[in-house]
């Protein structure tokens, strides 16, 4: 009973400090990463080299390279420097507790809400945040999901403290393409129902455009002096950058008659150009048809079971591979939330059954850097590019590698989780078993 | 026609059970497997070395083994042999998960509805896994008993799946599951942890009354026996020891609470699973000598695995608990060996005590480690064979025998490895899990509500 008390007591004290101290703050500086293997990802590796980083800047790279007078030098000897990892798909920062609605910020109410922002509902402390990091993931696509427009997703850095602050540039709409696949074992809706509802859906769609450029024609008449504008409605507002073919629009679509539909839908909306597939679970059935059109795939989550019970057991990890074999580009995607920090090894598993090593990193570093537009900024080690890397003693696809630095637009941030300070107060509890 | 059908029947009923695999009827099960590098588990690592498989079993493991004439025979060079993991947390293969009708239900028991017939026993089998520990789900406090299978995928009769002497085993639950469905559901007990404390309670002091009537009646103290329960007869069978307690839990303090209670009813042999938090008791867990069968790093899907860490294997294991890592997943228990290994990133487990995680712990657990775990003489020739470390995130299964049968070979394997298909639906079901992603866990299965990453739904 004492014990229970004093364990209790203690549950209490340990409790608002860990939630409260999440975080160390992160500096910037002037670094020198001396004697490192430098994978660049872009161009070839560098062995004994030096990378320097200067505020939120790589500012320079090579084995020629001077070390400032002013630069903290950290030591690389034996030590790998890795761009940072990108997730192109994730709700990180918009969840705290899954089962708790409350914590949920995913969401919206309604089928058309395309005028909802991920970024607004990003929360910069979730201490989901730092757990993802830790592991050399330093970027992520926040997806909002429910409904048909579901709203805008956002690529944040997991550094900052606003939403503001960890926005890297890149926002898209995403359209959740009607599903004919069932979700899970409690989805037991017949195939006619299946089908029924899917049609229901597209037809649903198909209105929804039509009026959206609809709207956008009469929006820019209107700009241009010939009438007045639009009746304002905020999600047809919302799709303004989409339908003139400023903005990436990322479909939702894995069976592959879905795929392959959302591929006519798009071509025939002219809009085959900005369109982004994500999760594309069966991509592998229709790659041909994928890559002939030239839209890249945000494919994931790899870690999956197949979507037929009559597949190879193995298609989810052998997908990237088969896709790019077809000539598409990709990018890896856990969707996942507090288990993002499983990027490195969806990528490892991908290598392994087919992509290979070299493209599973490109496919978690420049590829999705390109496919998102922000490559001018991250996504390689280059000079001139923001300065998120991770240092590692090994492959940052192996689980027995650790990492040893992390650096977030430059700021040098402290390996530090809610994991690690459970891990540190508890792996020799004081007291220990008290009698 | 009837008695065409009785006729057949009754040959399939006679057949023994090896006519009665699809897959693998006349399979050997004597084996040579050489030039490999043996990882034991129990016995260290051994280089070049064959394990000679009799009957199933494993005969003789060193260097240069002599073998019978014609015996088959693998060529192991460059490959890795594992002894066949054992899941000790699933619930694939059976058609009903939850009996959900009230907080105590030990009378029911999943090995009643048993289906070999599903693919996922062969996914696992992909994966290095020859044993699974098919388990009730988590709404009732004291849940059904649970079933210890091997994974010989192609059998057709539930018998055969059966790790014949496998103790028995039995579900408990503790926290947000049940006092959801009883307490928040159905408004009876428990609807907190005081209350999930009593039922257990309560119920052990109503079995222990029922066993002291039985055996006054035996000795003539009584005219009657107790009238008959199922479920007392169970729950007396965990009093004595003869049912090893499976409990699922995630709180420390809930743990606690059952360690204090099985001390006070002297129940000793039991394992928590989940377990989120047993790295906060660990020192507790280790001094009952209570087992901890836990996840890699499954955490934040509810509110009770908030204050969790991915270091739990690495601090329990260190703190001296015999630690598993289960899946309680079909996605997950396709790549225990990958999970096994996060336990070197997140804590620095040695091979041996990462491989430990998914063989001989929770044979351990489960009182099989007589017959499986490790790769001994005499215990069963179930083994796992990857073309690299299987630590390694770049291993890959190329071979799983269970009782010295090849189960699966990835060189041989045809892509469709139903072994049963439905002629009433015709569009074979295609599944997305791109948003629900891998936690597609079915430990809620029959409640009425189903867990997803968007959250719970009512079905």
């Amino acid at each position: 009973m004492r014990l229970l008390l004093t364990f209790c007591l203690t549950l209490l004290l340990t409790a608002p400090l860990d939630a409260s101290a999440q975080k160390t703050p992160g500096r910037q500086g002037t670094f020198a990463l001396t004697n490192a293997r430098l994978v660049t990802v872009t161009s070839d590796t560098i062995s004994g080299g030096t990378l320097v980083i200067r505020a939120d800047t790589i500012a320079a790279l090579g084995t020629n390279v001077a070390v400032p007078d002013d630069a903290e030098v950290i030591d690389c000897t034996g030590l790998t420097v890795y761009p940072g990892l990108i997730d192109s798909g994730t709700r990180l920062g918009l969840v705290e507790v899954g089962s708790l609605s409350e914590t949920r910020d995913y969401n919206e109410i309604g089928d058309l809400t395309a005028h909802m922002d991920a970024l607004t509902a990003v929360n910069p402390n979730s201490v989901n945040i730092p757990v993802t990091r830790v592991n050399g993931i330093t970027t992520v696509l926040a997806e909002p999901s429910n409904g048909l427009l579901p709203g805008a997703a956002s690529m944040i850095d997991l550094h900052g403290y606003t939403p503001d602050q960890m926005h890297r540039s890149f926002t898209g709409q995403v359209l959740n393409f009607p599903s004919t696949g069932r979700r899970g074992w409690w989805d037991d809706r017949s195939p006619e129902e299946i089908e029924k509802q899917a049609k229901k859906a597209i037809k649903k769609l198909s209105d929804v455009w039509d009026r959206a450029e609809l709207y956008a024609r009469i929006d820019s008449a209107a700009a241009a002096g010939d009438r007045r504008a639009p009746t304002y409605v905020p999600s047809m507002e919302a799709l303004l950058p989409v339908v003139r073919g400023e903005q990436a629009l990322i479909i939702k679509a894995s069976k592959a008659s879905d795929i392959t539909k959302a591929l006519e839908w798009a071509a025939a909306r002219g809009l085959t150009d900005q369109v982004i597939l994500s999760g594309a679970q069966e991509g592998w059935r229709v790659a041909d048809a994928i890559a002939a059109a030239g839209v890249p795939v945000l494919v994931g989550p790899v870690l999956s079971v197949p979507t037929r019970p009559s597949d190879r057991y193995d298609k989810a990890y052998a997908n990237p591979g088969l896709l790019a074999e077809a000539g598409v580009q990709l990018a890896i995607r856990t969707g996942g939330a507090e288990n993002v920090r499983n990027l490195p090894y969806n990528a490892g598993f991908a290598a392994a059954y087919g992509l290979g090593k070299a493209a599973a990193l490109k496919a978690v570093t420049i590829a999705p850097a390109r496919i998102f537009g922000i490559a001018d900024a991250v996504g390689s080690l280059e000079v001139g590019k923001v300065a998120n890397l991770f240092v590692t003693n090994g492959d940052p696809f192996e689980t027995t590698t650790q990492v040893q630095h992390l650096f977030i637009e430059g700021y040098k941030l402290p390996l530090e989780s809610r994991h690690t300070k459970l891990y540190d107060e508890f792996l020799n509890r004081n007291p220990g078993v008290t009698e | 026609m009837t008695r065409l059908l009785l006729l057949l029947l009754f040959v399939l009923a006679a057949a023994p059970a090896q006519a009665q695999d699809l897959l693998r009827a006349n399979a050997p099960n004597d084996w040579l497997i050489t030039n490999a590098t043996v990882l034991t588990v129990t016995n260290g690592v051994q280089e070049s070395a064959d394990i000679l498989v009799q009957d199933g079993k494993i005969a003789a493991v060193g260097s240069n083994l002599s073998a019978p004439e014609g015996i088959a025979t693998y060529d192991a060079s460059g490959q890795y042999v594992m002894p066949g993991i054992v899941d000790a947390h699933s619930h694939i293969a059976i058609s009903s998960v939850n009996e959900a009708t009230a907080p105590v239900t030990a009378q029911v028991g999943v090995g009643d509805v048993l289906d070999p017939f599903d693919v996922a026993l062969y996914r696992a089998l992909a994966g290095g896994v020859t044993t699974s520990h098919v388990m009730h789900g988590s709404a009732n406090v004291i849940g059904g008993q649970n079933e210890t299978i091997k994974h010989r995928y192609g059998v057709i009769t539930p018998d055969a799946l059966r790790l014949e002497g496998a103790p028995r085993t039995i579900k408990f639950a503790l926290g947000e599951n049940p006092t959801r469905v009883h307490g928040e559901g159905n408004e009876v007990v428990p609807q907190t942890r005081m209350g999930v404390e009593q039922v257990i309670r309560t119920t052990f002091h109503k079995a222990q009354r029922y066993m002291a009537a039985q055996a006054a009646y035996r000795n003539g103290e009584r005219d009657a026996p107790p009238p008959h329960s199922e479920r007392m007869d169970v729950i007396a069978d965990i009093l004595r020891g003869e049912v090893l307690v499976q409990c699922h839990s995630y709180r420390a303090d809930e743990i606690y609470m059952l360690m204090e209670v099985f001390e006070d009813f002297g129940v000793t042999n039991y394992t928590f699973h989940h377990v989120n938090e047993g790295f906060k008791v660990a020192p507790e867990l280790a001094a009952h000598n209570a087992g901890a069968s836990i996840f890699s790093d499954w955490w934040a899907y509810k509110f009770e695995v908030y204050y969790s860490t991915a270091y739990n294997a690495a601090i329990l294991t260190k703190n001296g608990v015999t630690t598993s890592i289960n899946s309680d997943s079909p996605e997950l228990n396709r790549h225990l060996y990958h999970e096994a290994a996060k336990a070197q990133h997140y804590g620095g487990l040695s091979d041996t005590q990462a491989l430990s995680l998914i063989t001989i712990n929770p044979a351990r657990q489960l009182g099989i480690a007589d017959r499986v775990g490790s790769i001994e003489v005499g215990k069963d020739a179930d083994l796992a064979i990857f073309n690299r470390h299987p630590l390694s995130i770049y291993a890959i299964a190329q071979r799983t025998y269970v009782d010295g049968v090849v189960r699966f070979d990835r060189q041989n394997d045809p892509d469709d490895m139903r072994l049963r298909v439905n002629p009433e639906r015709p569009v074979e079901t295609a599944y997305d899990w791109s948003d629900t992603g891998k936690r597609h866990g079915s430990c809620m299965q029959g409640t009425g509500l189903h867990a997803t990453q968007r959250g719970l739904y009512l079905k």
